[in-house]
């Protein structure tokens, strides 16, 4: 099976912030390498390639956005269970939600979210918002070592033993 | 000096490093804006208000910049302390080092690092990295609410019973 390389797993509910987010990363990243799933069961059928999703080839996104009010699973529950499994636990995890809340924001830390944004509620501010924050963790961060990572030949993936 | 505006702990023992960064982040902020430590030990004498900064103003920076190979205490046990204290376990904490060792990354995210950067060793793409990296963290993202001397994490157990 041929599957394009997920690099961000955009949970949110919401149509046109879903839109809105497309939009905003399409110079940095082609639409096919962002997965979409629209509630928290599903992000974490995604996570853990279970249900809809058994049959993914494994492997964690650079960077999963994550919208904090989720049907069927919130938001900081999906964090949660993905800080609490081995295969997840590094995974750069961005809250993006409309809440300003301090407890939220304080909550969101506690369980163990790289960063927090509000969503701007202007467009341009979105647009520009989700460009930078795409920019930063798909170009300037480096992410963990993926434990899900299908194993290939050495020379394709295997960090170099050389130290600098 | 004025503390009250402090936004980033930057430590960093390589003062072209350290010159660089102030440089490219002079946009995003003024200098007194960002306070420099040299080694570790300095860092967490800040962080704690001890030793020599027995004295200021009892606030977490925004943003802390930690080098990852620093003098007297390495940079990741630095970052272990501050996330084994009630008081510092959530600022954010950003790794900004020469090393993109696989380990050094693992270890970095394990120990609670927000995000892990490899200094780009050409100084234009410097510049840019520690721009980028100024306007996500003091512009995009909302950090976490505590602060030194408040009482621990007022969240999850905010009120415990009486």
């Amino acid at each position: 099976m041929i599957e394009e390389k997920i690099e961000i797993l955009l949970v949110e509910d919401n149509a046109n912030d879903e839109m809105l987010a497309l939009y905003s990363l399409r110079d940095l990243i082609a639409a096919k390498n962002i997965k979409v799933v629209r509630d928290g069961k599903e992000a974490l059928d995604y996570a853990f390639t279970k249900g809809a999703f058994a049959d993914r080839v494994a492997g964690n996104p650079q960077l999963i956005l994550l919208d904090k009010n989720l049907p069927v699973v919130d938001g900081l529950e999906v964090l949660r269970r993905l800080r609490a499994d081995p295969r997840t636990c590094l995974v750069p995890i961005v809250m993006m939600t409309g809440s300003a809340k301090e407890s939220d924001i304080a909550a969101s830390y506690q369980l163990g979210a790289n960063s927090y944004v509000v969503k701007p509620v202007d467009f341009d501010k979105f647009t520009e918002t989700a460009r930078e924050l795409g920019f930063y963790w798909l170009l300037v961060n480096e992410p963990p070592p993926d434990p899900l990572a299908p194993r290939k030949n050495d020379h394709d993936h295997a960090p170099s033993p050389t130290d600098r | 000096m004025n503390e009250d505006c402090l936004e980033i702990l930057l430590v960093e023992d390589n003062a072209n490093d350290e010159a660089l960064a102030l440089y490219a982040l002079r946009g995003l902020l003024v200098a007194n804006k960002v306070q420099v430590a040299r080694d570790g030990a300095e860092a967490l004498d800040y962080a704690f208000c001890i030793g020599l900064y027995a004295n200021r103003t009892a606030e977490n920076p925004l943003l802390i910049l930690l080098d990852k190979h620093l003098p007297l205490v390495d940079g990741l046990d630095v970052l272990r302390r501050l996330r084994a204290d009630s008081r510092t376990y959530m600022i954010p904490v950003v790794m900004l080092t020469a090393s993109s060792e696989e380990r050094d990354i693992r270890d970095c995210y394990e120990q609670g690092a927000n995000s892990y950067i490899v200094k780009p060793i050409d100084g234009d793409q410097f510049m840019k990295t520690a721009q980028k990296l100024g306007y996500h963290w003091l512009l995009i993202d909302r950090p976490p609410p505590d602060r030194i001397g408040a009482d621990p994490p007022s969240l999850i157990n905010a009120h415990p019973a009486e």
